[in-house]
């Protein structure tokens, strides 16, 4: 088992440079410093959501709610801007109120023991909502430029952007503590197997409760920097994010039932995801068509590996009969 | 056979899980108007047999016959249709569904316009109580019955289909002795009226009150099928465990120490109550009782995976927090739990992970862990189990049962416990690994380790147990020393009742 | 005697108190509304309330199916989608065809995107959740593919296709009609045939289910099917009504109606609930979104509203259940 989703996170990091290098290639553009920005720019919100939605999978629950938050945060950044509070005040209190979010989903979920899914599709309706509440359809845009200029900016005006950095360091960050931490072995023994966990000290529900404040709280960290991006604060911002988040999580090896996955399955599977929609842009496809490439792999992602799995076990009975024949 | 066709034979059906094969080479005839009894140890491939039958695991080799002549289930549905019907030890119905439509799923009687007639499927249902001589109301929901509630629906459920094959999987476990002699003259009607019946027990005098015909299972082989009245009950038990009991069970003679764990008035509201026992460093107690007396929710809840209502645990003379698994760990507890599938391993994870799970964070240095130390923590207790693997990043689902619990008590060993909780450690564990187990036990708690054994089998609590607690129905029966305990003495103050 | 002949019935029926509670939501609601604006109940207003819920109350009847079966359907937005722009296309090109004929294009559609989630579900063995999060995407990337930007307006549309919405037959909508015979004859199924009770059984208990031999491959087909043809019918009622169609027809439609019937009482684990409670939970979320523009309070509470319920929603279920379990477990013990 083991074995065969090792398999399927090498085949994705393998597709995904093949990707990259094909489109190099073939794709007028794509290989420029420029786009290259650009792409990094449009990774960067599914790549930073991506990394606690991994942590989250892997223990077998799910957060939709995480596009909701950072449309949220996005649109009390506004607010609170429109009424005079500083940025540097605004960041941190943005994060926090996303991390409140994640209290709010964490407990609902660990505490009275409902099913992640449900209820984030619930904070989902409501976190949005909230921030149509706040915002309405209205935009904040006068946010200063040294921070919006910041997120687009690149490092010393090359091909580099800024906020790389900033992925990069929380990917490695959340790396590790998945791969090489007891934290990160408790998660797959409570996606496993949450009573084995259990019997074995692993506390399951505080565990679970803490990602999702972790997962709110980059939820709206990504909120921030989303406005900043576009210097534009609204209640809409990021809608159908965690679509594309749980896509890319799925497609880079993690398994929907929990216990399986990688971090750099994930990383490749961002990257596919991301590399994809930006090459077939420049060839032209309209973004929305794209849905379909985005959600048939999704189903792909998950289809596949029990395929072959059923296919494997058809073969190894069949040569049971027939060696037992 | 010169006797009639059987109505169903199992013919040299053979069925592995993974690596570990279950069921290897087995037959045997069920003859209509008989009663068939199936026994063997815990893991001796009883419920795989069933399961075959039922239509849900199909053989690897080999074939089920009807009548003569082979059939093929491809799934619970044929199986069905054929006339089996099966009561498993596990009850499976639909907790939103009233109980008359359990009874009725997938046969409701129906009115002219092909709705369901629920005035006759409601009369249908209390007919079959009032056979069973129960009182439900049929138009309750499945949800919230007692576990005997719901072995009665079950057995409703089978009648009701009129089958002309009857499996039973340890249908008793859970009814009370009324109950079970209810029970057991319907199924003698059923059984005149000419259909077949297969029995799985545990309880010898269920099987010598009701079954003609004995099957015997050692681990996944067919042993013998005889006539019950050919075989004493010493008999069946000598060829379920295939070997001298004595000589099995090595407890060394070990003068006790302090007291280790003191539980004191430990209640649970439903589950257990009042219950007191201590044990000394040096000591293996068992607790014994039959299946559901709720011999392993006390310990979970010493352990702290599950919560108590009132008492106390003390280790060492410090009470324990209650609740938590960890304070457990810390204070030096280590419990083996009772499902291996469930409890004690994750499946999917390496063996490595599995033996490291618990104490992960004892290995990491600076809070970070890298694959030595893991790789070679695992290494040394597996080796110190000789447990028999390919490579320790191997999934640990992919061993066998008893090298499986060999994992598990590594996990647990490596935790350098100070007490050891091991809930039916030999289950479902081939003879060669039981005996390995036992003589560990002895090893430890010669070494000074205190032991507390949960077992269903009585031999094991006998030979390994310096004292045996006896539960019944969640309370203290009897607590029996070494000299005390006898196979008699402890299934009297299991079952209620007073020596003869 | 068993000890069961002593025990006293207890009232399990949790549904129909939560059916019970949302009629009692809705009245109050509506009793406040017309105290503050007597207008909520006039003849204009009562219709476009019931209009606006028919279309929700055809989604939530498929949805209730599937969520009864413990899966969910997340596509149905986007098969909408999809079946509004076919029917509206093949309308505005052959303005001759009847009214029955655009039904069952929009039903065809639906049933054909209803029927690949559940083979994707059942034989691929991809969990509910994932296929139609995936299928969402795709169903709405085809439309937006086969649209190019371009849309089908009123005047395109043949002129009984568009009066379908507002004609009336004994002074029901037909809108209103179609929304009342789907929720009442699926209630109706689901409550006293064989193939319902057996969609019940397989959320209830799906192991116990495959061991009854339920035909579960084909009621799950089935159930998907449905939720695809009534999704692929509220494109035909919403194009009808609106006259004006595009690529984003219906989109996020999904999220109203999984609230409408968790509100309605289904319970997300599966076996529970009633199609009807579905019915009721889409007009009262429609209800309340009108009573705020009567109340003159900002419209865009609507959407927080919506979230608040489904979280009480499934909050309440399990608190209500948590009790059950407690009460029973006291009474059963004997010790």
């Amino acid at each position: 088992m083991s074995r065969k989703f090792a398999t399927w996170d090498t085949a994705i990091i393998a597709l995904t440079v093949l990707v990259l290098i094909i489109a190099s290639l073939v794709v007028d553009n794509f290989g420029t410093s420029r786009n290259f920005t650009f792409m990094v720019l449009d990774l960067l919100p599914i790549i930073l959501v991506a990394l606690p939605m991994t942590f989250i999978i892997v223990t077998g629950e799910i957060d939709l709610s995480v596009a909701s938050t950072l449309g949220l945060t996005s649109s009390l950044m506004g607010w609170f801007w429109n009424h005079g509070l500083s940025i540097e005040t605004i960041i941190p209190l943005c994060i926090v109120i996303g991390a409140v979010a994640g209290v709010l989903n964490g407990f609902l979920i660990t505490g009275l023991g409902l099913p992640s899914l449900a209820v984030t599709i619930g904070t989902l309706a409501l976190y949005r909502g909230l921030a149509l509440v706040v915002l309405g359809d209205g935009a904040v845009a006068d946010f200063p430029f040294n921070y919006t200029g910041w997120v687009t900016g690149t490092i010393g005006g090359g091909a580099v952007p800024n906020v790389l950095i900033l992925i990069v360091v929380l990917a490695l960050i959340f790396g590790v503590i998945l791969h090489a931490t007891p934290v990160g072995r408790s998660l797959y023994a409570i996606g496993a197997n949450a009573q084995a966990a259990h019997f074995a000290g692993i506390r399951v529900a505080r565990t679970k409760f803490w990602l999702y404040v972790v997962s709110g709280a980059v939820a709206g960290l990504v909120g921030v920097l989303w406005t900043l991006r576009y210097s534009s604060a609204r209640a809409d911002n990021g809608a159908g994010l965690e679509l594309a988040v749980v896509a890319a999580v799925l497609l880079g090896g993690v398994s929907i039932f929990g216990g399986k996955g990688s971090l750099p399955g994930v990383l490749a599977g961002v990257v596919l995801l991301t590399a994809l929609q930006n090459a077939l842009r420049l060839e032209d496809v309209s973004g929305q068509a794209l849905n379909i490439v985005t959600g048939a792999l999704l189903v792909l992602s998950v289809l596949l590996p029990n395929l072959i799995s059923s296919i494997r076990g058809n073969w190894q009975r069949r040569k049971l009969r027939q060696s037992a024949a | 056979m010169a006797e009639a066709t059987a109505l169903l034979e199992v013919h040299d059906v053979t069925k592995s899980f993974g690596a570990v094969a279950a069921v290897q080479g087995v037959s045997f005839p069920l003859y209509g108007g008989e009663a068939h009894a199936l026994v063997g140890e815990n893991g001796a491939g009883k419920s795989t047999i069933v399961k075959m039958l039922a239509g849900v695991h199909r053989p690897d080799t080999g074939t089920l016959r009807m009548d003569g002549t082979d059939v093929d289930f491809a799934g619970p549905a044929d199986a069905k249709a054929a006339g089996i019907a099966v009561i498993y030890q596990e009850p499976t119905l639909f907790p939103d569904l009233s109980v008359a439509e359990n009874i009725a799923m997938g046969n409701q009687p129906l009115t002219r316009l092909r709705q369901i007639d629920r005035k006759a499927m409601h009369a249908n249902a209390e007919r079959l109580f009032r056979r069973l001589g129960v009182q439900l109301d049929p138009t309750r929901p499945a949800r919230g019955l007692s576990i005997a509630d719901q072995q009665l629906v079950e057995i409703a459920k089978a009648l009701s289909s009129e089958a002309r094959i009857l499996i039973m999987d340890e249908p008793t476990a859970a009814l009370s002795a009324v109950e079970v002699e209810r029970l057991f003259s319907v199924v003698r009607s059923l059984r005149d009226e000419g259909a077949a019946i297969l029995f799985i027990s545990h309880r010898f005098e269920e099987i010598t009150a009701l079954c003609e015909r004995v099957t015997i299972m050692r681990d996944g082989k067919h042993v013998a099928t005889e006539l019950v009245a050919d075989l004493t009950v010493d008999d069946m038990i000598r060829r379920m465990v295939g070997r001298d009991l004595s000589a099995l069970f090595p407890k060394q003679t070990v003068e006790p120490g302090e007291v280790m764990l003191e539980v004191s008035a430990l209640s649970r509201e439903g589950v257990f109550r009042d219950i007191s026992f201590t044990v000394r460093a040096g000591e293996i107690v068992a607790l014994a009782g039959l299946v559901g007396a709720g011999r392993s929710e006390v310990m979970q809840a010493v352990f702290g995976v599950d919560p108590y209502d009132s008492g106390t645990v003390k280790v060492k003379g410090k009470r324990l927090k209650p609740g938590s698994p960890r304070a457990a760990m810390a204070a030096g507890l280590a419990l083996v739990p009772e499902d291996r599938r469930q409890q004690g391993l994750v499946m999917e994870l390496s063996i490595e992970r599995n033996v490291t799970l618990p104490r992960a964070r004892k290995l990491a240095r600076l809070g970070l862990l890298f694959g030595g130390a893991e790789r070679e923590a695992a290494a040394t207790w597996t080796s110190k189990l000789q447990t028999k693997l390919g490579s320790l990043s191997d999934a640990v689902g992919t061993l066998s049962g008893g090298n499986q619990q060999k994992v598990v008590l590594a996990k647990w060993l490596s935790t350098s416990p100070q007490l050891l909780i091991v809930d039916e450690p030999t289950r479902g564990i081939d003879v060669g690994t039981k005996a390995e187990v036992h003589r560990l036990m002895s090893s430890l708690a010669a070494d000074g380790l205190a032991v507390v054994m949960v077992s269903s089998e009585l031999p094991e609590v006998l030979g390994m147990a310096d004292r045996v607690v006896v539960l019944r129905e969640g309370r203290v029966a009897a607590i029996l020393s070494r000299d005390e305990a006898t196979g008699e003495s402890v299934m009297y103050a299991a079952m209620g009742q007073e020596a003869a | 005697m068993t000890p069961a002949a002593a025990r006293p019935p207890i009232k399990f029926d949790i549904l129909k108190t939560r059916e019970l509670g949302i009629v009692l939501a809705l009245a109050a609601l509506v009793l406040y509304t017309t105290i503050n604006n007597p207008r909520f109940l006039s003849g204009q207003s009562v219709r476009d309330n019931l209009l606006n819920t028919a279309i929700l109350a055809v989604m939530a009847t498929g949805q209730a199916v599937v969520v009864i079966t413990r899966n969910i359907d997340l596509s149905v937005g986007s098969v909408l989608g999809i079946s509004a722009f076919a029917v509206a296309t093949v309308m505005s090109d052959h303005p001759g065809l009847p009214m029955i004929i655009a039904i069952l294009v929009g039903l065809a559609v639906g049933a054909a995107a209803g029927l690949l989630n559940g083979v994707l579900v059942r034989y691929g063995k991809v969990p509910a959740l994932v296929v139609t999060l995936g299928t969402l995407y795709m169903y709405r990337g085809i439309t937006y593919s086969w649209a190019g930007g371009s849309q089908v307006n009123a005047d395109e549309l043949p002129a009984h296709f568009l009066n379908f919405a507002n004609d009336n037959l004994l002074g029901v909508p037909w809108l209103v009609l179609i929304a009342l015979l789907v929720v009442g004859a699926t209630t109706w199924v689901m409550r006293n045939y064989r193939v319902g009770r057996e969609l019940y059984a397989m959320g209830s208990s799906p192991p116990a289910a495959e061991l009854a031999g339920i035909k579960v491959a084909r009621n799950l087909l089935g159930a998907f099917v449905l939720s695809g043809a009534l999704a692929g019918l509220a494109g035909v009622l919403f194009a009808a009504r609106f006259g004006t169609v595009d690529a984003s027809a219906g989109t996020g439609y999904e999220l109203n109606v999984v609230a409408a019937v968790v509100v309605g009482g289904v319970a997300v684990f599966g076996g529970s609930g009633t199609v009807w409670g579905a019915g009721l939970g889409a007009l009262l979320l429609t209800v309340i979104s009108s009573a705020l523009a009567v109340l003159d309070i900002n419209q865009f509470w609507q959407q927080a509203i919506v979230g608040a319920l489904i979280v009480l929603a499934i909050g309440a279920d399990r608190l209500v259940a948590v009790r059950i379990a407690r009460s029973l477990r006291k009474r059963d013990a004997h010790v």
